[in-house]
């Protein structure tokens, strides 16, 4: 293995990493203010997917369909809190889980419904197509750059939201102890809606950027759902910065277990077999990553018991 | 505890959704279990709209469809297919597009006295030893499709191939049929996650591996990504792959990225023969879009079913089977007739994606086996 097909690969599971941080940060706020599981974080993705792809074909603009995805998956985020979430705060965790996979199946067949049961189209704009070439000879798609600027530049935004705004004091402050915010005067349900809307538009976000490269279909969303998921134990439930490292950790861990282990078998096995024992461990390695980190910190990295 | 519910609802997320059926009093009841929901719907609604089409041109009364959607869930198509020979009582089963869903229901609808004329999956399990006298596939065995690939890209002179396909029987069924025509060097095989989105790795590779041609297998929304994801990496090696990758429903969600791709099936809209021409132009008519593969597949599934239903009755097991074999409809593939294990001996052709106006769509330029039988019809014995 050459040295830049290494760094090729470090570079792919940098950009998956940031992109399941735009899932897990959405999911880590909401379950760490809240305390709610929200299943149907993956159909805000697809949302935002969606509603890029009609942006993006009734206008032909591709920053317009971004916006739009933003837009959308807020809006939507923002009215499941208020029909139905609100009413979910209180209930035990089965209660949540039951609820929000029921948004799932409604989200999906609203969506088919709409929108039918073929792949929507939605292509990066001509400028960021086609590869540019890095220092050392690496030729690199343009867009995949772009993706991880954008997702560093939304973690970066999103800690100086969290530590110097008054809206990120009161994030923390409700993750501690939501009962003082509320006695001391904060509107606590205003600020869930607002949490809880953030989180879907950066869902949303997500799923536009990756439907791009992707394809933009139905149930699209439950896939990164569980990564998400798997992120934010590693990570630590609530912790923002939790959810960047393990993020990180997971994109690369994929990436590169994917690359290295049939080619590291194959040192000792015959090809095919190496092959098939190669790539069934790459599929297991990030469970087994987070089985190791429990293992060790059993509330996740940056965790608080 | 937090954690453990979250670890919980993680293993939880997963997809479900609605089914439909109708039906009418007849002489023949066909039972279609297909897939209407969920991420492989596109290919279930075709075979369907195929089928129907086919039954609504006939306009025979005697023909009865109860159509249920398995979701892609093999425990929810065996159920399904419990009911519909139990309950339903249905004399023919038909519908299913995926090998592992056709493996759960097909050989205990034969064992119960069920004929099953498969309009997609073609398992290899099902054309060699475990061929069954009321089983038929209208559509090809699974590995055909790769095995003219492999021949394309033999008469292509490629002599480097990089294959990729995702870990799960058809995917090896697929790299298999590929390498059982194509006789150059491999240059890289690998097996994909089924369902993976993302193929920034595998294409890093195929840029390393020196490669001079790449043959894929990735059915639905992987193939999608793939093409998407290949067209923006810069790598301009020629791709050649099945028509699963190519088919009318998903080329205009691939859009440019597809231009020119060479792949391969046993049908195409530009067939030159009466009774597709009559296929394309009803199937735009009644749904308003181009027919894809799988509804020409549905569509010969329901000629085939009504020839036979011309010359015996279904009740009559022996007579009925005869009926089915002899093939004798106007199939939208031109010439049609089965092997000795009840699977097709047809054409398989090289295709290209072009535009026509602004709907991507596929082309015939060659053909590239002719009268070809799968390779398991030697194992099959009744």
């Amino acid at each position: 293995m050459s040295t830049i097909l290494l760094i090729e690969q470090v570079l792919n599971g940098l950009q998956f990493g940031v992109m399941l941080f735009l899932m897990a940060a959405g999911l880590t706020l909401i379950f760490g203010v809240m305390g709610l599981i929200n299943l149907a974080h993956g159909s805000l993705y697809m949302i935002g997917a969606f509603a890029a792809a009609a942006v993006a074909g009734a206008t032909g603009s591709f920053l317009l369909a971004i916006i739009a995805s933003l837009a959308a998956a807020a809006a939507a985020g923002a009215l499941v809190e208020l029909v139905v979430i609100r009413r979910l705060y209180d209930r035990d965790h089965l209660d949540q889980v039951l609820a929000t996979f029921a948004l799932i199946l409604i989200f999906s067949e609203g969506t088919r419904w709409v929108f039918g049961s073929f792949p929507l189209f939605l292509d990066i704009p001509a400028a960021l197509s086609g590869p540019v070439m890095l220092p050392g000879g690496i030729q690199y798609p343009a867009y995949r750059l772009l993706i991880i600027a954008i997702g560093l530049l939304i973690a970066f935004g999103l800690f100086q939201l969290i530590a110097k705004t008054r809206i990120g004091i009161q994030i923390r402050a409700g993750e501690s102890d939501r009962e003082m915010i509320a006695a001391l005067g904060v509107d606590i349900s205003k600020l869930y809606t607002i949490v809880f809307a953030l989180g879907a538009g950066l869902a949303g976000l997500a799923g536009a950027l990756v439907g791009a490269i992707q394809s933009v279909q139905v149930g699209m969303g439950e896939p990164v759902l569980i990564l998400a998921f798997v992120v934010i134990v590693i990570g630590g439930i609530g912790s923002i910065k939790g959810a960047l490292v393990g993020a990180l950790l997971v994109g690369l861990t994929d990436t590169l277990g994917g690359v290295l282990l049939p080619g590291f078998f194959a040192t000792f096995m015959e090809p095919s077999a190496a092959t098939a024992v190669g790539s069934s461990l790459a599929s297991m390695s990030i469970y087994i990553l987070m089985a190791g980190v429990l293992l060790f910190r059993p509330t996740g990295l940056y965790g608080t018991a | 505890m937090k954690l453990r519910s979250l670890v919980l609802a993680a293993g939880l997320a997963a997809l479900a959704s609605t089914g439909l059926a109708d039906g009418h009093g007849g002489k023949v009841k066909v039972g279609m279990i297909t897939t209407l929901s969920g991420g492989g719907a596109g290919l279930g609604i075709d075979v369907r709209d195929g089928f129907m089409l086919a039954a609504k041109m006939a306009g025979n009364d005697n023909l009865e469809v109860v159509i249920e959607d398995d979701q892609r869930k093999p425990e929810i198509a065996v159920q399904l297919a419990d009911k519909m020979i139990q309950s339903e009582k249905v004399d023919v089963m038909t519908g299913i597009i995926w090998s592992n869903l056709a493996m759960a229901v097909v050989p205990a609808a034969t064992a119960q006295g069920k004929f099953y004329l498969s309009p997609n999956a073609g398992p290899s399990a099902l054309a060699g030893k475990g061929c069954h006298p009321l089983y038929f596939n209208v559509a090809w065995q699974n590995d055909n499709l790769h095995e003219a690939a492999g021949a394309y890209a033999k008469e292509a002179g490629y002599q480097n191939s990089f294959i990729l396909a995702p870990n799960y029987p058809a995917g090896q069924d697929a790299l298999t049929g590929y390498k059982r025509m194509y006789d150059g060097a491999l240059a890289g095989e690998i097996y994909t996650k089924l369902g993976q989105t993302d193929y920034a790795a595998e294409i890093a590779q195929i840029r390393a591996s020196g490669a001079d041609s790449v043959f894929f297998f990735l059915p639905g929304g992987m193939g999608i990504s793939f093409l998407k994801q290949y067209a923006g990496s810069g790598v301009d090696l020629p791709v050649v792959g099945p028509a699963f990758s190519f088919d009318q429903g998903i080329l205009q969600a691939v859009g440019d990225a597809a231009l020119g791709v060479k792949n391969t099936s046993q049908w195409n809209k530009d067939l030159d023969n009466a009774a597709n021409k009559a296929f394309v132009e009803a199937f735009q008519a009644e749904y308003g879009r181009l027919p894809s593969l799988y509804a020409s597949q549905g569509f010969d599934t329901a000629n085939l079913l009504l020839s036979a239903m011309a010359k015996a009755d279904v009740s009559d097991t022996d007579a009925f089977r005869a009926a089915l074999a002899e093939a004798e409809f106007d199939s939208v593939r031109g010439d049609f007739k089965f092997g000795s294990n009840q699977h097709p001996v047809q054409n398989f052709y090289v295709r290209e994606v072009i535009k026509e106006g602004d709907v991507f769509t596929n082309k015939i330029i060659s053909a590239s086996l002719t009268d070809h039988a799968d390779a398991y019809a030697s194992e099959c014995t009744y």
